[in-house]
């Protein structure tokens, strides 16, 4: 029976169990990444890439914005681009109702000390996206925000992990995992792994792990469809979302455009399957067609959906476990975990090697969730 | 290069390649008519700018897309030719209709 | 009932594609009374076996063949049936709504659904993938798009004609264009020499079959429609913006042609992206070196509802592919309820009989005409995706810097990303990713595919029929 040891076992090898192990790695400590499929198969690999912190939730902008300063940095962290272009987000106001909601947000963060969220006008709106319809009435834009390749992000911080000495095993599913002593024991398809923390990363599966050590989380496992085109000649630079109905939508380097937005697949978590809901993806397609008229010829050349994890609160878990000792969690981020996942890992790997966090994660815990008879409380 | 069978008869519907008048054989596909006039190559690739020209012609390989009044990136072998089709040999990724914006 | 305007909206079977398997399902279902349509994206029937039956100028029967005109009685047996034919339809995508399927299925431009209990798959094979060095210019076809002209535009090669590749289909065309009184500049034939060696073994079966007087009379017609070189190890197509020579090495021996116009063909094999997309298990067949599907003696898939036929499900030819889809049909009515196992039996007898009498000898012919190993795992800068321009030598990297298999050098590289779906690049990605790891493409596995079956207009898209939210039990789709 193989009995690997490091000082960390990761539960997960998407880009947030990536980036737990190359800042562990950073800090001085070992770790082993356990992936049931290979690195990057599901949510990481299949994104729309959005680097965003526009419409954040207000819990997350102090971790959003630090993350973006990495993204701007990212060749020096993982010795790739990642293909990280930052050419603004902009959230488009349809309606008066929209205009709204975007004023509001506006002024609201202000309140706060927060100015990476600037309502534009009409005339700068149509400056910087010539082909958005005329009929919309302004926005809000994140300028730093951007755009990268998911699978090539994931890729990058495995490889550059691994340089540091991390090691990834993968087709290996942790079947259980209980504390043995004063480390934890997991039980996987290949074999046992002894390490003195954990951290679950386990996505649309991380409930599993959370059930295991007895702190049950109401995780939903989500599908989020997305479509692509052919390659069409350059129109957009910046990222385009929705506010009144849901859409994210950017055009690649190679000229393709990414329609996302969140509408959802069916899905099945155990066989790893979702299927397309094309009635949802025509109701895509028509508000692409509203918002982007020269998109009425594009050609859809594929859809997809990934398997990700959603909490009721549309928020991570992040933090220590709060029923043993030397495990945390880092999941449930809700489809829009990309951007945040440079932070996160820096994060966790705080948490673990020195016990604390610069960072404040209290809306974060995992303790959200528990109900003092320690059921699951829906909110 | 090809050429016709008597068998096939005459070409009789008026159209234009690239915006020069010619006749094609009714019933003809659209990339057969440009590989009867002559032409091997129908595109220019978006990713390298290489020619191309219909490959299978029997709608798989994508590479026989031209621009059919005004549509790009129609499978010139899935199409029927029609009198005053204006056929265009499509150069890249196709322009953006700037008053589509409007 | 034929060329139907309006679609009703729910039938009890659909067949996808009007080749043999096709219009023989759909005949053999209407027969029994199944509520039947079929759908196929060309403008008239036939598939590609039988293309052009109703529309082609060349009514001498000597011309195309006794074979090809078996074609127009299918068609007249189709267009006469109970069942509803739409042509220029294509079926994009299929969602499982309880027990049955949803279809998405675009003409002229527009998306309609239509519910169906069951499905027939018979869309039929495609071109090998024959990547050579310079085998995307202009003027480089294959040797089926040749036959198209033939049939459909009364085309045939001119000056500058050379014929590349192996397999029957070769021996088929040319003996049409001596028919037509057409020769070409040369035919390389890339079959190894020695490869009757493996094939003898199977020469009985061959023998009894139809293929062998069928294969001689064909190769002693083709003979006449050019000069054949044999035993050609290896191919280049070269030239600026459209092809001007081939470069071949035979015997030790390397010789240039000038040539116009370069026509390869190295066999068929099925189109498998419905089946895969759908969520049909296939496996690897090292014989003919490509992914079939998994089908049982009826047709019936791994995914239930489905049901496949013909080329699709496995090369075997026109004749058998018609036998397979009567056989399909009694599957499809049989899981409809309209007749119990037993009677499907009983009725499916001698269709059973003509298939297996049709598929004595293939394996003669899949072993004789398997290609060689340097015509279907290419090297270097030899385009592989031609879609994406891909090229060996960069599958090869992503393999190097970790990529395991087909699906995550698509996230890679792009690779398989472009309009054609991965057909032209699936099977030499698997082989190559297969050999770079010292495993088999059985292994290695194939792209995944996934709807929309081929690309379609956002227009289409959006014009997809808003229903009120139906009830849609969530199935797992097996992959």
């Amino acid at each position: 029976m193989t009995v690997l040891t490091a000082d960390v076992a990761i539960i997960g090898g998407g880009l947030h169990g990536c980036s737990t192990a190359l800042h562990l790695a950073r800090a001085g400590a070992t770790a082993i990444v356990i992936e049931k499929n290979h690195v990057g198969r599901h949510a990481s690999g299949v994104n729309a890439g959005g680097v965003r912190t526009l419409a954040r939730d207000e819990a997350e902008i102090p971790l959003a914005l630090e993350s973006l300063e990495m993204w701007h940095r990212i060749e020096d962290l993982v010795d790739d681009d990642c293909g990280f272009e930052a050419h603004g987000q902009v959230r488009v106001a349809e309606t008066e109702q929209d205009m709204t909601t975007l004023r509001t947000r506006e002024a609201r963060l202000q309140s706060l000390g927060y100015t990476h969220e600037r309502w534009i006008d009409p005339p700068e709106l149509f400056e910087r996206i010539p082909a958005l319809a005329r009929y919309c009435l302004g926005g809000l834009i994140a300028e730093r925000d951007g755009a990268a390749l998911p699978y090539r992000t994931t890729a990058a911080f495995r490889r550059k992990a691994e340089a540091l000495g991390q090691r990834f095993i993968e087709g290996t599913r942790v079947l259980a995992v209980a504390q043995q002593g004063q480390d934890w024991r997991l039980e996987t398809s290949v074999g046992k792994i002894s390490a003195g923390s954990v951290v679950n990363c386990a996505g649309a599966w991380a409930d599993r792990i959370c059930a295991q050590v007895g702190e049950p989380v109401p995780l939903e496992a989500i599908a989020p469809m997305m479509m692509v085109t052919l390659r069409m000649p350059r129109f957009l630079s910046p990222v385009v979302i929705g506010t009144g109905r849901p859409l994210s939508f950017k055009q690649t380097t190679e000229g393709t455009v990414l329609i996302g937005g969140g509408r959802r697949a069916r899905t099945d978590r155990d066989a790893e399957t979702t299927e397309l809901d094309f009635q949802e993806l025509g109701a895509s397609a028509r508000m692409v067609r509203d918002l982007f008229p020269v998109m009425r010829g594009a050609v859809v050349n594929r859809g997809w959906a990934g398997i990700e994890a959603r909490m009721p609160d549309d928020i991570p878990v992040i933090g220590p476990s709060l029923r043993a000792p030397r495990l945390f969690h880092q999941f449930g981020f809700s489809a829009h975990g990309f951007e945040l996942a440079p932070v996160v890992g820096h994060v966790i790997a705080d948490l673990v090697t020195r016990g604390a966090s610069d960072s404040a994660l209290e809306k974060f815990s995992i303790g959200r969730f528990a109900s003092p008879t320690g059921s699951v409380r829906r909110l | 290069m090809f050429q016709r069978l008597s068998e096939a008869g005459p070409p009789t519907l008026p159209l234009t390649i690239d915006g020069n008048a010619a006749l094609a054989r009714p019933g003809d596909s659209v990339a057969a008519t440009l590989i009867g006039a002559g032409h091997a190559d129908c595109r220019t690739t978006p990713v390298s700018g290489s020619a191309r020209g219909p490959y299978c012609l029997m709608g798989v390989c994508f590479d026989c897309l031209v621009e059919i009044d005004g549509r790009p990136n129609q499978q010139g072998c899935m199409i029927e030719v029609q009198a005053g089709m204006q056929i265009v040999r499509q150069q890249g990724s196709r322009p953006v209709d700037a008053e589509a914006t409007r | 009932m034929n060329a139907v305007d309006a679609l009703k909206a729910s039938y009890e079977l659909a067949v996808i594609g009007a080749g043999p398997a096709g219009m023989a399902a759909a005949v053999a279902a209407a027969q029994r009374g199944v509520a039947t349509i079929l759908f196929d994206e060309q403008a008239s029937p036939g598939g590609q076996m039988y293309r052009g039956v109703t529309t082609t100028p060349l009514r001498r029967r000597e011309l195309l063949g006794d074979d090809y005109w078996r074609g127009q009685g299918l068609v007249d047996a189709l267009l006469g049936c109970a069942a509803d034919y739409v042509p220029r339809s294509m079926v994009w995508a299929v969602t499982r709504i309880g027990d049955g399927f949803e279809l998405a299925v675009s003409r002229d431009g527009v998306a309609h659904l239509v519910r169906v209990a069951h499905l027939i798959v018979a869309t039929g094979a495609q071109e090998r993938p024959f990547p050579i060095p310079g085998w995307t210019l202009p003027g480089v076809m294959t040797v089926g798009a040749a036959q198209i002209l033939l049939k459909t535009a009364g085309l045939v090669p001119g000056d500058g004609t050379v014929v590349a590749g192996s397999g029957p289909l070769l021996a088929l065309v040319l003996a049409q264009f001596a028919a037509a009184g057409v020769s070409v500049n040369a035919v390389l034939d890339t079959t190894p020499r020695d490869r009757w060696r493996a094939a003898w073994r199977d020469i009985i079966g061959f023998a009894a079959s139809p293929y062998l007087a069928k294969g001689v009379a064909l190769l002693r017609r083709a003979r006449t429609a050019g000069r054949i070189v044999r035993g050609v190890e290896s191919l280049e197509a070269i030239g600026g913006h459209r092809i001007e020579r081939v470069r071949y090495r035979t015997g030790g021996q390397t010789i240039e042609l000038a040539c116009t116009s370069l026509l390869l063909h190295q066999g068929v094999v099925p189109n498998i992206n419905f089946a895969n997309a759908i969520g049909c298990e296939q496996r690897w067949d090292d014989i003919q070196a490509c992914f079939v599907p998994v089908v049982d003696a009826w047709g019936a898939s791994s995914v239930p509802g489905v049901t496949l036929a013909g080329d699709g499900a496995g090369i075997a030819g026109a004749r058998a592919a018609e036998a397979h889809g009567r056989i399909a049909a009694l599957n499809a009515a049989c899981a409809i309820g309209r007749i119990d196992p037993a009677q499907r039996d009983a009725a499916g007898a001698a269709a059973q009989a003509d298939r297996a009498r049709w598929l004595r000898g293939r394996r003669f012919l899949d072993v004789m005409y398997r290609p060689a190993p340097q015509y279907r795992i290419p090297v270097g800068d030899t385009v592989v995706c031609r879609c994406e321009e891909v090229t060996a030598r960069q599958v090869l990297e992503s393999v190097r810097l970790g990529c395991t298999g087909p699906n995550q050098m698509k996230s890679f590289l792009r690779c398989g990303m472009g309009p054609c779906q991965g057909r032209f690049c699936g099977l030499t990605v698997s082989e190559l990713i297969a050999k770079e790891r010292g495993s088999t493409p059985a292994e290695i596995g194939h792209y995944r595919l996934r709807f929309p079956i081929k690309p379609i207009t956002l227009g289409e898209l959006a014009s997809l029929p808003q229903t009120e939210a139906s009830e849609q039990a969530v199935v797992r789709l097996p992959k």
